[in-house]
């Protein structure tokens, strides 16, 4: 299919199946229910789940395969979102141009950053793409006000004039798709589940369902192959006749477009721009990501940006009202010592639990989540002998 | 006719003449060893060969083309291929991936943006880095990660790997330097098959005498960065001069 071997289809399938259903899949409990506090199938938490998914798999085509960690991801994330709002103030409010300038912008940008970064490589590489994205960062936040809208960052406002159809007078502008805006959703009530599908989400996985379909192909590519020779050894590639500075800066422009596609679609989502996306944590967040779901792997980058995005949305809002509410059962002192003893986990707390399963699928999963859920296969097909996985599917990052 | 010609190079690292004055012609079809005790100056010549070092004064003609200031990757696409001492291979990767990368690299030149097209597409590709490891006799290894093999069997697909892509020239750095017995022989048999079926002009560093002998059709001995005698094997053998310098007054293995 499309040029797929057959398991890549199923792959494909699955992924298909997953963002196309997700409102139904992440809405599992009743509403009012007490496990109501686990559905994650609202707009604005799904929208994030495809658009961090999206950040994910295009660093991951950089780190993944030629084992550069690149710290500063969330810039071209930055820049894409300027790009976009940009786009919207002066041509249209329609998402599509707005998107693919994203794209373009984010991707000359991390041309240049990747020329001179790749000067360098391990650490010192890290290092110098850190810099260029703190250095961004502050011109966003300061220097370049006029352009970025400094702290507050960029809405449309009604004095606003693009080419194409402004924004309702007074009202403040929100991004469309040939008018039909993002928020719109449609209320599906079943008993007493309430799933919601909404056409930002929609357009977000759409473009998920692209760029990963993108990712499988290089993985299977030639040039797939001479990015994960540059991981293994670029001094054989040198006498080979090859150039691995260039193979990895072309990595480095592909995963700068996929942020800036991120970027683009989270301004098509909720139509704002701040420089706080670009700061040193969100580049942080992608590295966890891609090694929390397993680098170098196809589904990795879309498991760890969702796990991620979970916890910081869901066990972030559980506090210590409902704790007692769950434990309720409990004799009144040992309830009291039940509670205490998980507050630190919850909450605010949930980068301590992030924190430590992150170090338990470092230690025992260095393939990350992808290599558990091989693990847990094998199991059950033990008896089988033919055990033909593909190695590019399953090379985890050192 | 000399397939690669060394006039007058010099390489000075500080104080130390590493070399001086070397002049050597590689015979288009033959195997050249180039033998000397450590420090002689044969690693840096080779690193002059394939372009990792420039040297102060000289000239190095490939096929009459200067390879002088041309990066490594060019020297590779110019037809000279290059065997490590300890094998340098795509470790992570498995043996076909390996042996495609060379082809990719003889077809597409030094980069090519193929990221749309399906590795296993590659009919033709594929076929001929299979008729390649047949020849090496390891066909039944090529699903296997390129980490999980010998010694030997590496340098092997090095070797394959080089030869896959047809060079003029295949440089040597001591193919059997730390090898056991057993894969030393094994080399050999491996370099005299390919000498006797390719034909390939061959430049050879080696310690192991009996290596350089059953190999070489010439030979050059360098003692401190200096030519000092060039003859075929059975005249090196009994030079005094390079008895003295090199190979001492003792009768060394190999050589008798």
């Amino acid at each position: 299919m499309f040029g797929l071997t057959r398991k890549d289809s199923k792959l494909m399938l699955i992924v298909f199946g997953l963002v196309m259903l997700a409102p139904f899949i992440l809405n599992p409990f009743p509403e009012g229910s007490a496990m109501a506090q686990f559905n994650a199938g609202y707009p604005d938490l799904m929208q994030r789940f495809v658009i961090f998914g999206i950040f994910a798999v295009g660093f991951n085509l950089l780190f993944g395969l030629t084992g550069y960690l690149s710290f500063g991801h969330a810039a071209f994330l930055g820049i894409g979102s300027y790009a976009a709002i940009w786009s919207m103030k002066l041509v249209t409010l329609n998402v599509i141009p707005g998107i693919l300038v994203s794209i373009v912008v984010a991707g000359a940008f991390a041309l240049v950053v990747g020329f001179v970064s790749l000067r360098r490589s391990g650490i010192y590489f890290s290092i110098l793409t850190l810099a260029f994205a703190q250095m961004m960062f502050a011109m966003a936040y300061s220097v370049l006000t006029p352009i970025t809208g400094g702290e507050t960052g960029l809405q449309i406002k009604n004095t606003d004039t693009p080419l194409f159809g402004g924004p309702a007078d007074g009202g403040i502008g929100r991004a469309n798709l040939f008018g039909a805006e993002m928020g719109n959703s449609y209320e599906l009530s079943l008993g007493n589940h309430l799933f919601t599908f909404n056409l930002g989400y929609y357009i977000a996985g759409v473009f998920l369902l692209i760029a990963f379909y993108v990712s499988i192909r290089i993985f299977r590519s030639p040039f797939g192959i001479m990015l994960r020779a540059v991981k293994s050894n670029q001094q054989r590639m040198n006498y080979t006749g090859l150039t691995p500075k260039r193979y990895t800066l072309s990595a480095f422009v592909i995963s700068g477009m996929y942020a800036g596609l991120a970027g683009g679609l989270m301004v098509a989502m909720d139509t704002q721009v701040g420089p706080e996306r670009m700061f040193w944590t969100a580049s942080g967040e992608v590295v966890i990501m891609t090694i929390l779901g397993g680098a170098g792997t196809l589904m990795g980058p879309v498991l760890g940006a969702g796990v991620i995005k979970y916890m910081e949305n869901i066990i972030s809002k559980i506090n210590k009202d409902i704790l007692h509410e769950w434990f309720a059962f409990m004799p009144d002192g040992f309830e009291d010592v039940i509670v205490a003893l998980v507050y630190p986990f919850i909450g605010k707390g949930w980068h301590l639990t992030m924190g430590i399963l992150f170090m338990m699928v470092v230690i025992f999963l260095p393939g990350g989540l992808v290599e558990g859920g091989q693990r847990i296969a094998k199991l059950f097909r033990r008896n089988k002998t033919s055990d033909t996985q593909d190695a590019t599917s399953r090379t985890p990052a050192e | 006719m000399a397939l690669l010609s060394v006039k007058g190079v010099n390489k000075r690292f500080g104080g130390l003449q590493a070399l001086g004055d070397v002049n050597l012609d590689v015979m288009e079809n033959t195997c050249h060893a180039i033998i000397g005790p450590n420090g002689a100056g044969k690693s840096t010549l080779l690193n002059v060969l394939v372009g990792k070092l420039i040297p102060d004064s000289g000239s190095v003609i490939f096929d009459g083309q200067s390879v002088l200031g041309r990066k490594p990757h060019q020297i590779n696409q110019m037809g000279i291929s290059r065997v490590f001492q300890t094998p340098e291979i795509f470790a992570d990767l498995n043996v076909m991936e390996n042996m495609l990368i060379p082809c990719f690299a003889k077809r597409d030149g030094a980069f090519r943006m193929h990221a749309f097209e399906s590795v296993r597409h590659e009919k033709s590709m594929i076929k001929k880095a299979e008729a390649m490891l047949d020849e090496v006799n390891m066909l039944d290894k090529r699903d296997m990660q390129a980490s999980a093999m010998s010694r030997g069997d590496k340098r092997r697909l090095e070797m394959a790997m080089c030869l896959v892509q047809e060079p003029r020239l295949l440089l040597l750095d001591e193919p059997t330097a730390g090898m056991a017995r057993a894969d030393t022989e094994n080399t050999i048999e491996l370099l005299k098959l390919i000498r006797k079926d390719r034909g390939v002009t061959m430049a050879i560093i080696e310690h192991d005498m009996n290596v350089v002998f059953s190999l070489a059709d010439r030979i050059t001995v360098l003692a401190q960065g200096t030519p000092l005698v060039e003859d075929t094997p059975d005249k090196i053998k009994g030079h005094p001069k390079v008895r003295e310098a090199y190979l001492g007054e003792a009768p060394v293995e190999g050589v008798n």
